[in-house]
C-alpha cells in the first residue's frame, strides 16, 4: 500500500513530468534538482540559452510541455560537462539536454532552422546510406548549407583542413563517389527500424 | 601519571571543546568521577576560536570562563591535556582504554610570565588563527588556555632555541626531557566529544581557494573580526592589507553537495549572516554585503536575526550557487554565475568573498579506535552496538553551539546511567 506521502507526491507529480520520466533519457533524475543554478552559471554557452537547465526543470515540473519541447535551449549543449561535474546532486544535465532534444526530435516538434537540429538530421541520414559517416559529403553538405556562394567560399577556406584529412587517411576523396561503408547494410536497418518501432510504441502510450 | 584512579565507575570524555567540557562538567557536578582528555595542550576547542556568539552577537569567552571555573573548582574531574586515545577495548561498564600522553616539556610550575617565548626565535604558523598568524616555538596556546601554562613546541627540543628557552625559565618549569609515556584507564561509559573540522576548501576547485589570497573561509573571517586575532579586529584582504568593504559569502561551499559534504551543515547561515553584521558594524556607511545562497536555513528563534538583517539595505541576498571565481588585475575575486530570481547572469567583483565551509567530523571513520556506528557523512550514529559509547556534540551530527551544549548534557546523562548500574552491581 502507498503511504499518504508517496500519494500526495504522486498526485502533485504532474503528467508531463511523468511524461518526461517515461521517455527522456535519464528523465527520472529532473525531480532532484534543486535549483541552486550552478548549471546555468557554469554552462559556458549559457547566454545563447532561453532557458538554462534549472529552469528548464523548473518549467518540466510546472508543466510547460508546449514551452520546453519546442524550445531550441537544448540544442545549444555542446556536452562540456561543466554542469554534470559541479553539479550538488549529480544529476546527469547534459544528457538529459539531449535526451529532451531527442524526445522533442521524435514527436516532431522541436524548432526549426536551428543549426544543430539541421546538422543532427544530416549526420543520420549521411550515416545510415552505408552505416559509415561519408566524411567528405558530411562536410561538403556543411559548407554548402547557406548556398552555392559561401558554399564554395567555406569550402576553399577549409581545403587546407580537407587535404590534411586525406594525407592522414581520415577522408578519401572517392567517397565523393559512393563512400565506404558496413559489410551488411540492409542488417543494420533493420536493426535500427526495430529500434525506431519500440520507441514508437512507447511515445504513443504517453499520446504523443 | 600513577595518581589518576580510574574505574568501571569512571566516565571517560573524550574531547575538551564546548561539547566535551560540558558532558565533563556535567557529570562531574552530578558526583561521577570523570577523565577528560584533549589532544590539544588547552580545552576551548573551535568555540574558542570564534569571536561572537549568534544570535546574541556575545563572546564565547564570557562561557569559557564561566566552563573553566566549574573545572577548575571541581574534584571529581580530571584534565589530561596533549592526550590521545589509542586503544579501547571492553564493553559497556567495563572499558579499557589506553591513553598517549605526549610531551608538553613545561611542568605545573609555569607561571606564564612569557619569558620563554621572548628568547625562542623560531616561528611557526599558528593553529588557533588557522596559520594567518605565525607564533613562536614556545607559546601559550591563547589568551584564556586551559591550562594557563605553556607549550615548548616539539619541532625545537634539541636545538639552541631550546636551551634558550629553558635558561629563561625563572621557575624550573621547562623539562626538556620529559617523554611520552602512556597510560591505561578504565572506564564504565565514554563519551566521544571530539567535534568538526572546517571542510577543506581547497577541494572546491572553481571557487580558486588555493589559488586567490581574497577567496577566505568563515573560520579564518571569525579569527579576522577578533581583535586578539591576526588582523587585529581588522577586516582586511590578506592580498593587499587594504580594508575589505564590499565582501561576498557563498553558501554551502561544500556542504549539500553530493561532491563534497553530502549533509547541510546547520551552523553556516547564521554564521554568515552573524558575519555580514561584522563587516556592517566595521563599515557603517559603505560596508556592503552580497550573500550567495540556495535556501538561507535561519530556523525558529533564528528567524529574527535573518529578518533584521535583511532590512538593511546594504546587505543583499542572491539566490544562486556562485559557478565560479576568478581574479581580475586587482587581485578582486570575481564572481560569476546566474541568479535563479530572475534568470540574470552576474560577473561581480569584490574585495573579499568568504566561503562558508561546512562541518565535516574531525575524525575519520578509519581513525576510531573501536568499532561503532558511523553514518556516511562520517557522524556517530546513536546505536545500542555502541553499548556505553556515547557521542556529544558536533562528533554526532553537525550542531551549533547551543545545540551541541544540549547534545552534550544529554550524552553525560546516557553515560551516568551506565555508571550507575554498574555501581549498583557492586562490582
Amino acid at each position: 500500500m502507498m503511504s499518504i506521502n508517496t500519494v500526495m507526491v504522486e498526485k502533485y507529480r504532474n503528467n508531463f513530468l511523468r511524461e518526461v520520466e517515461a521517455n527522456v533519457e535519464e528523465g527520472e533524475w529532473v525531480k532532484m534538482c534543486m535549483q541552486c543554478g550552478v548549471c546555468a552559471g557554469s554552462c559556458p554557452l549559457g547566454d545563447a540559452w532561453e532557458h538554462p537547465p534549472q529552469e528548464i526543470f523548473m518549467m518540466i515540473r510546472a508543466g510547460k510541455r508546449e514551452d520546453v519541447l519546442t524550445s531550441d535551449s537544448m540544442w545549444m549543449c555542446t556536452s562540456c560537462y561543466n554542469c554534470i561535474v559541479r553539479c550538488p546532486r549529480e544529476l546527469p544535465i547534459t544528457h538529459i539536454m539531449h535526451g529532451l532534444a531527442h524526445y522533442a526530435r521524435r514527436l516532431g516538434i522541436q524548432p526549426k532552422n536551428n543549426p544543430t537540429q539541421w546538422f543532427c538530421d544530416v549526420f543520420w541520414n549521411n550515416m545510415m546510406k552505408k552505416g559509415r559517416v561519408n566524411e567528405l559529403k558530411l562536410g561538403l553538405s556543411l559548407y554548402f548549407k547557406n548556398g552555392f556562394l559561401s558554399g564554395i567560399k567555406e569550402s576553399l577556406k577549409n581545403a587546407g583542413l580537407g587535404l590534411n584529412m586525406v594525407k592522414a587517411r581520415r577522408m578519401s576523396p572517392m567517397d565523393f563517389f559512393g563512400g565506404h561503408g558496413v559489410k551488411d547494410i540492409s542488417g543494420l536497418q533493420k536493426m535500427i527500424k526495430k529500434a525506431q518501432e519500440l520507441e514508437a510504441d512507447r511515445i504513443d502510450r504517453h499520446g504523443g | 601519571m600513577s595518581d589518576i584512579v580510574a574505574s568501571n565507575e569512571t566516565i571517560v570524555v573524550v574531547g575538551g571543546g564546548i561539547s566535551g567540557m560540558t558532558s565533563a562538567l556535567e557529570a562531574a557536578e552530578c558526583g561521577k568521577q570523570v577523565i577528560l582528555i584533549e589532544k590539544n595542550p588547552s580545552l576551548g576547542g573551535r568555540v574558542a576560536q570564534l569571536y561572537r556568539y549568534f544570535p546574541k552577537m556575545c563572546h564565547p569567552t564570557c562561557g569559557m570562563e564561566i566552563n573553566l571555573r566549574r573545572a577548575r573548582y571541581n574534584r571529581n574531574l580530571r584534565i589530561l591535556t596533549m592526550a590521545e586515545v589509542t586503544e579501547v577495548t571492553g564493553k559497556s561498564g567495563d572499558y579499557s582504554l589506553r591513553v598517549l600522553l605526549k610531551p608538553r616539556f613545561v611542568n605545573e610550575n609555569c607561571t606564564a610570565c612569557g619569558e620563554c617565548e621572548k628568547v625562542v626565535e623560531a616561528e611557526f604558523g599558528d593553529e588557533f588563527n588557522y596559520g594567518m598568524s605565525r607564533r613562536k616555538g614556545a607559546y601559550l596556546p591563547y589568551n584564556m588556555a586551559y591550562p594557563q601554562r605553556y607549550v615548548i613546541d616539539e619541532r625545537i627540543i634539541g636545538t639552541e632555541d631550546a636551551g634558550k628557552a629553558k635558561d629563561a625559565c625563572r621557575y624550573d618549569a621547562i623539562d626538556l626531557d620529559m617523554q611520552a609515556e602512556e597510560i591505561e584507564l578504565k572506564a564504565g561509559a565514554i563519551i566521544w566529544a571530539t567535534g568538526w573540522q572546517p571542510y577543506d576548501a581547497s577541494r572546491i576547485q572553481p571557487y580558486g581557494y588555493d589559488r586567490y589570497q581574497n577567496v577566505i573561509t568563515n573560520v579564518e573571517f571569525e579569527r579576522m573580526a577578533d581583535p586578539q586575532g591576526p588582523t587585529g579586529g581588522r577586516l582586511v584582504r590578506p592580498s593587499d592589507g587594504e580594508e575589505a568593504r564590499k565582501v561576498a559569502f557563498i553558501q554551502c561551499a561544500g556542504s549539500r553537495d553530493r561532491n563534497h559534504l553530502r549533509h547541510c551543515s546547520r551552523i553556516c547561515c547564521m554564521s554568515s549572516l552573524k558575519q555580514a553584521r561584522y563587516v556592517r558594524e566595521a563599515f557603517p556607511e559603505d560596508g556592503m554585503v552580497d550573500i550567495y545562497y540556495i535556501d538561507i536555513r535561519a530556523i525558529d528563534r533564528f528567524e529574527d536575526f535573518y529578518k533584521k538583517i535583511q532590512e538593511d539595505e546594504k546587505v543583499s541576498f542572491i539566490k544562486s550557487k556562485v559557478a565560479s571565481i576568478i581574479k581580475d588585475k586587482e587581485d578582486n575575486p570575481v564572481l560569476q554565475g546566474v541568479d535563479t530570481e530572475g534568470g540574470n547572469r552576474y560577473e561581480t567583483s569584490y574585495d573579499m568573498v568568504i566561503l562558508a565551509t561546512g562541518m565535516q567530523p574531525s575524525i575519520n571513520r578509519e581513525a576510531f579506535p573501536i568499532d561503532i556506528v558511523i553514518n556516511q557523512d562520517g557522524f556517530i550514529e546513536p546505536d545500542e552496538k555502541n553499548g556505553a559509547i556515547f557521542a556529544s556534540g558536533s562528533a554526532a551530527d553537525a550542531l551549533d553551539v547551543n545545540r551541541s551544549v544540549q547534545h552534550a548534557t544529554a550524552a553525560a546523562l546516557r553515560a551516568i546511567q551506565v555508571v550507575n548500574k554498574t555501581a549498583g552491581a557492586g562490582v
